[in-house]
């Protein structure tokens, strides 16, 4: 899996729990390391190893964990870089939302050996989305509800997501848009640059 | 036939950057995102060549001469603070009536992004702009990381050359690794022998004929160095021309005496290097670690080197033993 997914785990972990808990979690998985590089790759079986000693160290299903990752990542200062680029998808929540059918291009056109799984927004009505992702990346669609969540914040929308699991045949994330403008939102300033 | 106003607006939702002139070169229409770049000033009204001026063509100077210029591609740049760079087409209206002239910022976005605070809604929906400062600040932080990775990856690389032992050029040990088998054969309480050898001339082969040749009679030194002594003897380079060898329980001075002789004799044989001929000679003083009590690293290199430069003194190309000079200590 690419350095780049087991480093965003790595940085949660150290940015939520500590750097002893992720320590504790890398000689469980006995990894061998304690530091993944972004920029290279690693065998699947590592991060699955990963996740799972994760979970057993805190005692909270993976999925869950993969949510807060989601939410970590677009909303810890940490990761201000990442939160612009998904900013630059839109001007609304409901642009962004249409912008994430182009979003594994998108990070192909940034990193070429980033393989994300395809989405695909459909819109039953002004107001109710349906998020499909395609299998290949396990935690993904779980991932997404915590982006999701987080981006609404961002945008300063109110809305209510509902995630069954990945164990259908269909992996689908239910997007109601209470409201757009609900709060505030956080600034975003186009020529800006992430620090 | 559509108004000039209807036709501003047609324009203002594809181009949002373009201006309306009259064939006098007055600006009748302009876009709102250029008026954007100027709150302060409305361009309806000004001229057109009082605002912006022509980078290249250089010589369009004339309102006639730049709706001769018709589809080429023209630079400009505005007159007055920020003089930001802009790129700009001529599309003459028909009947001699004036111009469209439609600009963009070409390179200059990223800067003009952060002077004019611009947002998405500043560009046109068909813009590639906005996907282009994606993917400078995506390729940017894909780059850092990726630099972040090389650094470290160079730092490793020091780190491991630090705690090599070998030498790259001849493939003898280094200076570290010599300090390291003598730190260990004096804690060990072990006899040893240790030999302190220069290259005379070598830095004439050097000057003369380059540091390729040089190079090239280093490694020969090197090859003789180690096939002139046992497999468990350490021969170290130590320093540009200076090589120690330890004699590992070998502390017979005839021995070491002829192992001496036989290095010099073989390292006064000249050696070719590409048609050139290279002629060097060694100096050698050897310490023997029993003639100290409590022998230390540092003493016994003193001594051999303090033999060396008896050799040296007495003509080079020779060996000399410390135990036989004057001020040696028993």
């Amino acid at each position: 899996m690419h350095g780049l997914i087991n480093r965003a785990i790595q940085s949660f972990v150290c940015a939520t729990y500590g750097q002893s808990c992720w320590l504790r979690v890398t000689e469980a998985a006995e990894l061998g390391f304690v530091e993944f590089e972004a920029m290279l790759g690693y065998d699947d079986d590592v991060s699955t190893r990963v996740m799972d000693m994760l979970s057993a160290e805190l005692g909270r299903p993976k999925a869950e964990i993969q949510e807060d990752v989601g939410t970590y990542l677009v909303s810890h200062p940490n990761m201000e870089g990442l939160r612009r680029l998904l900013r630059f998808g839109g001007g609304s929540y409901v642009e962004f939302l249409h912008s994430l059918d182009d979003l594994s291009d998108r990070v192909r056109l940034a990193v070429s050996d980033l393989a994300l799984p395809a989405l695909e927004l459909r819109e039953l009505s002004t107001t109710e989305f349906q998020l499909f992702c395609d299998p290949g990346l396990f935690g993904y669609s779980s991932v997404m509800v915590g982006v999701l969540r987080a981006m609404a914040d961002d945008y300063g929308a109110l809305v209510m997501l509902s995630h069954d699991g990945e164990d259908e045949t269909v992996d689908m994330i239910s997007v109601t848009l209470v409201e757009s403008a609900f709060a505030e939102g956080r600034h975003f300033d186009l020529g800006a640059r992430a620090e | 036939m559509m108004n000039t106003q209807d036709l501003g607006g047609l324009l203002d939702t594809l181009c949002p950057m373009f201006l309306l002139v009259d064939e006098k070169g007055h600006i009748r229409q302009a876009g709102s995102t250029l008026q954007k770049l100027r709150p302060d000033v409305p361009l309806v009204g000004t001229d057109f060549l009082d605002v912006f001026e022509l980078i290249r063509p250089r010589t369009v100077t004339t309102i006639p001469a730049l709706m001769s210029m018709a589809g080429a591609k023209l630079h400009l740049k505005f007159h007055d603070e920020p003089r930001t760079a802009l790129k700009g087409l001529v599309a003459p209206l028909p009947g001699g009536e004036g111009a469209v002239i439609n600009l963009s910022f070409g390179i200059s976005i990223l800067d003009a992004v952060r002077d004019y605070a611009l947002t998405s809604a500043d560009f046109s929906g068909t813009d590639l702009a906005i996907e282009l400062l994606y993917l400078v600040e995506a390729k940017s932080a894909a780059m850092e990381a990726s630099r972040s990775l090389n650094l470290r990856l160079q730092g490793a690389m020091l780190a491991a050359e630090e705690q090599a032992y070998t030498d790259t050029l001849t493939g003898l040990k280094n200076r570290r690794a010599m300090d390291h088998m003598l730190g260990h054969l004096i804690s060990s309480n072990s006899s040893f022998a240790l030999m302190h050898l220069d290259l005379d001339f070598f830095k004439s082969v050097n000057d003369r004929l380059g540091h390729a040749a040089g190079d090239f009679v280093l490694q020969q030194a090197a090859r003789i160095m180690v096939e002139e002594t046992r497999g468990d003897d350490t021969v170290a380079r130590v320093g540009g021309d200076e090589f120690v060898i330890i004699f590992k329980g070998l502390t017979r001075e005839e021995i070491l005496t002829s192992v001496a002789d036989r290095l010099i004799l073989r390292l006064n044989e000249p050696m070719v290097f590409q048609q050139q001929t290279c002629y060097v000679s060694a100096s050698i003083g050897t310490a023997v670690s029993t003639q100290f009590g409590a022998p230390n690293a540092e003493e016994l290199l003193h001594a051999a080197d303090l033999a060396l430069y008896q050799a040296k003194r007495d003509g080079r190309s020779c060996h000399r033993l410390y135990s036989r000079l004057s001020k040696a200590q028993p």
